[in-house]
């Protein structure tokens, strides 16, 4: 054994994260079994389809769109470059105004500090801020094991948490409910609503109102998440369209904020940038409603009794990956997933992970490493189409980083028996990396004519996937390259 | 100007007519082409399906058959092959820790053209039916493939091409920036979904009218032709190379498409 010098770091693997992350059924299966829900299709197709025409509209009237996505994508990079020292920044600032910091290395210990805060304050229920860091972590449920009820007042969030259902999109949640679902939710769960409740939007809105607002007022403990943290001043953003979120900011005594740590940005300007971007990309609107701030303590104002916990859940192990890293840039505007063509038909549930669609596909496998043939189908889950990386504000070039985890895949399987598609890709290599071997192949062409000019409509094995969805003609007599070959020889 | 003709594999064996049509265009407009012999494949099926390793050798492959040749510049009838000879070999040659390679790959990878990008942007056609003879009397639509819309950046010169095309009744397709579906072994791994995309984008042909759906990409065209096949949807898919190529004098009679070059057809 050689001996370790002394002085040198030695280098940990990588720890990665636990939580609503990993697929429990692998992404085909899962699809396949959402995209028999033609309900839940029509819904999404009808939602997304709305809001992507919003976000094209009113991103094309900004001259400077494009800058603004470079200038998000580089504020981000330099976030990724410096995180240490901004986390450090971050927390002396939150100090110094007042709040306390705590240190997560994963959802269990986000958890635990999050529930021994609760039970330091003597209460058993608490309000809740729509959050992804939260989801990710599975703090309602935790919670809920610990004694303790978390109530979403986000409103989609409260259709999900009424509906005992799972998000299905990273900004609107129950984005697979129409209005008679949620009226159904409503009145079979909603305590004290009006049997006479109607499907009309301001009506359901106003049944959510009266259940919440009795809640804003008798809480005093608050959990939120955060959008953006600011490392030179210590203030975290929230932004919102509802006001309920800046109900819960500023109401309770106590407010517990769970923030992944690649939210941070370096100075406060920079949220000129992402507040442009966010906005603009995930409601399609210029503006949100509300956008709330807040920097620690202010005395006498809001709450008194402010907590950070800083989580890191597998995001270090991302930025150990300079291929994949720029994974982290994401600002959760859900862009992605609303011209996902993939993520339109198989809805957000088949990803099986907190974050659905194409971010969500090199997102999660990230976080928890590929761990499983479950996670590891989701990079796969993508035509490679490149709508997402066009539409994301911050530029991360999602198709790429699905063929990099693609490959980081198949070298963690198992490949002592080779599977079919290893023995295919083997031997297309070998075939395609001569003119002669291709030319040679090509000479079997006529044998598809014995199956005749229905073309084929069966095939075995993986290959049966292509003929499930399509007949394959009858193929040429002769290939391309044999036909020219005799031409030349003809010409000689 | 002596153009190489990359085929692309799927050309090469199962649409011999687009490679012949992309010859016929470029010698009607007087240049020389040659077909590399030892040409396979861009290497993107082994790449998109993370067989890296084993798409090293096809990489390999592709360069020297094309560095063996003497031409001025190089074209494939497909905007993804196009883009993956750029986006991809060099990629994974690096990968496989021959930078050489990497940078023969890229070297080559600019000088290779997609059709309507040499078409439009090297040899100047600004007109089909003026500059190539191009005459198709039929309702056509047109799929931009992805790749050819989000990599190469392609606009609109497939499109203007085709509605220069003499006689055509070109129809505009709903949804037109939308994935078929194909998305290379996704059609074999997720075939639930890709059969759902080809159906939504089916569903947009049938709209436009057209009784042709064309395109840039083969693999895209075989995916929905088959789709529609499946089925039993009216339209059809043809190669766009295969509609610049017909004229008044040679015709082009898309009710019975075989895919064999023709008997006794010539350069």
């Amino acid at each position: 054994m050689s001996p370790t010098p002394l002085g040198l770091p030695v280098a940990r693997p990588p720890v990665h994260g636990h939580g609503n992350l990993h697929a429990e059924t692998a992404f085909p299966a899962a699809a396949k079994e959402q995209m028999r829900n033609e309900q839940m299709r029509a819904n999404i197709h009808h939602a997304t389809h709305t809001i992507r025409a919003k976000r094209a509209n009113v991103t094309a009237e900004l001259p400077d769109w494009e800058a603004l996505r470079d200038a998000g994508s580089a504020i981000k990079q330099d976030v990724g470059a410096r995180l240490p020292e901004l986390l450090e920044e971050f927390e002396a600032n939150l100090t110094a105004r007042g709040a306390h910091v705590h240190w997560a290395r994963d959802a269990a210990e986000a958890n635990e500090i999050v529930a021994d805060l609760v039970r330091a304050t003597g209460v058993d229920e608490v309000i809740k801020v729509k959050s992804m860091a939260t989801q990710e972590i599975g703090l309602d449920e935790y919670l809920a094991g610990e004694g303790i009820a978390a109530i979403e007042t986000d409103l989609a969030e409260l259709i999900v948490q009424l509906g005992h259902d799972k998000p299905s999109h990273i900004l609107v949640p129950a984005i697979h409910r129409n209005r008679d679902e949620i009226r159904e939710i409503f009145l079979n769960e909603m305590p004290g609503v009006d049997a006479s409740l109607s499907t009309e939007p301001a009506e359901l809105a106003d049944a959510a109102r009266t259940h919440l607002r009795e809640k804003f007022l008798s809480t005093s403990v608050a959990i939120s998440g955060a959008n953006f943290g600011v490392a030179d001043t210590g203030t975290l953003a929230v932004v919102e369209s509802e006001g309920n979120g800046r109900m819960c900011l500023t109401l309770p005594d106590t407010l517990i904020t769970v923030m992944g740590i690649e939210k941070l940005v370096p100075t406060f300007d920079d949220l000129e940038v992402f507040l442009q971007l966010l906005p603009r990309s995930s409601t399609g609107e210029r503006m949100n409603p509300y956008t709330s701030m807040w920097t620690g303590v202010t005395p006498d104002d809001g709450p008194q009794d402010v907590h950070v916990i800083l989580l890191d859940n597998g995001r270090t192990a991302v930025l150990d990956d300079p291929a994949g890293r720029s994974a982290l840039h994401c600002i959760r505007c859900s862009a992605c997933l609303n011209v996902c063509p993939v993520y339109e038909h198989a809805g957000g549930h088949a990803y099986g992970s907190t974050y659905p669609g194409p971010i969500g596909a090199i997102l999660s496998p990230q976080l928890t490493g590929i761990t499983s043939a479950e996670n590891a189908s989701l990079p796969f889950a993508s035509s490679l189409c490149g709508a997402c990386y066009d539409v994301c504000p911050v530029k991360i070039n999602i198709p790429d980083i699905l063929v990099h985890l693609r490959a980081r895949a198949v070298e963690a399987e198992n490949h002592t028996i080779p599977s079919q598609m290893d023995l295919l890709m083997k031997g297309a290599s070998v075939l395609m990396s001569r003119g002669l071997f291709m030319s040679v192949a090509e000479r079997l062409l006529p044998l598809g004519h014995l199956v005749g000019r229905r073309g084929i409509g069966w095939l075995p094995g993986i290959a049966g996937g292509w003929a499930q969805e399509r007949i394959v003609p009858t193929p040429p007599r002769q290939s391309f390259r044999n036909w020219w070959a005799s031409q030349e020889a003809d010409n000689d | 100007m002596k153009i190489a003709l990359f085929a692309t594999c799927i050309v090469d064996a199962m649409y011999p007519r687009v490679a012949l049509a992309t010859v016929r265009i470029l010698e009607r407009l007087g240049h020389e082409v040659i077909f590399p012999p030892g040409q396979g494949c861009c290497s993107q099926m082994h790449v998109n399906s993370g067989y890296l390793d084993d798409a090293l050798p096809v990489v390999r492959n592709h360069v020297r058959a094309f560095a063996d040749a003497r031409f001025d510049v190089a074209v494939a009838p497909s905007g993804s092959c196009v883009a993956s000879l750029g986006h991809q070999q060099p990629m994974v040659a690096r990968a496989g820790g021959d930078e050489a390679l990497a940078r023969e790959a890229a070297e080559l990878a600019g000088r290779t053209y997609e059709l309507s990008q040499l078409l439009v942007d090297v040899l100047g056609v600004t007109d089909a039916a003026t500059d190539l003879g191009s005459w198709f009397p039929h309702t056509v639509t047109y799929h931009p493939s992805c790749h050819g819309t989000r990599l190469l950046r392609l606009g609109d010169r497939q499109s203007d091409l085709l509605r220069t095309v003499g006689d055509i009744d070109y129809r505009e397709l709903p949804d037109a920036a939308e994935c078929c579906g194909f998305g290379g072994t996704f059609s074999l791994k997720n075939p639930d979904v890709s059969g759902a995309m080809a159906e939504e984008k089916i569903g947009n042909i049938v709209a436009s009218g057209a009784s042709i759906c064309t395109g840039g990409d083969a693999a895209c065209l075989l995916h929905l032709g088959g789709a529609m096949r499946k089925r039993g949807s009216g339209p059809t898919t043809l190669h766009l190379a295969e509609i610049l190529a017909a004229t008044r004098e040679h015709p082009l009679d898309p009710t019975s498409y075989d895919h064999s070059i023709p008997e006794g057809a010539r350069r």
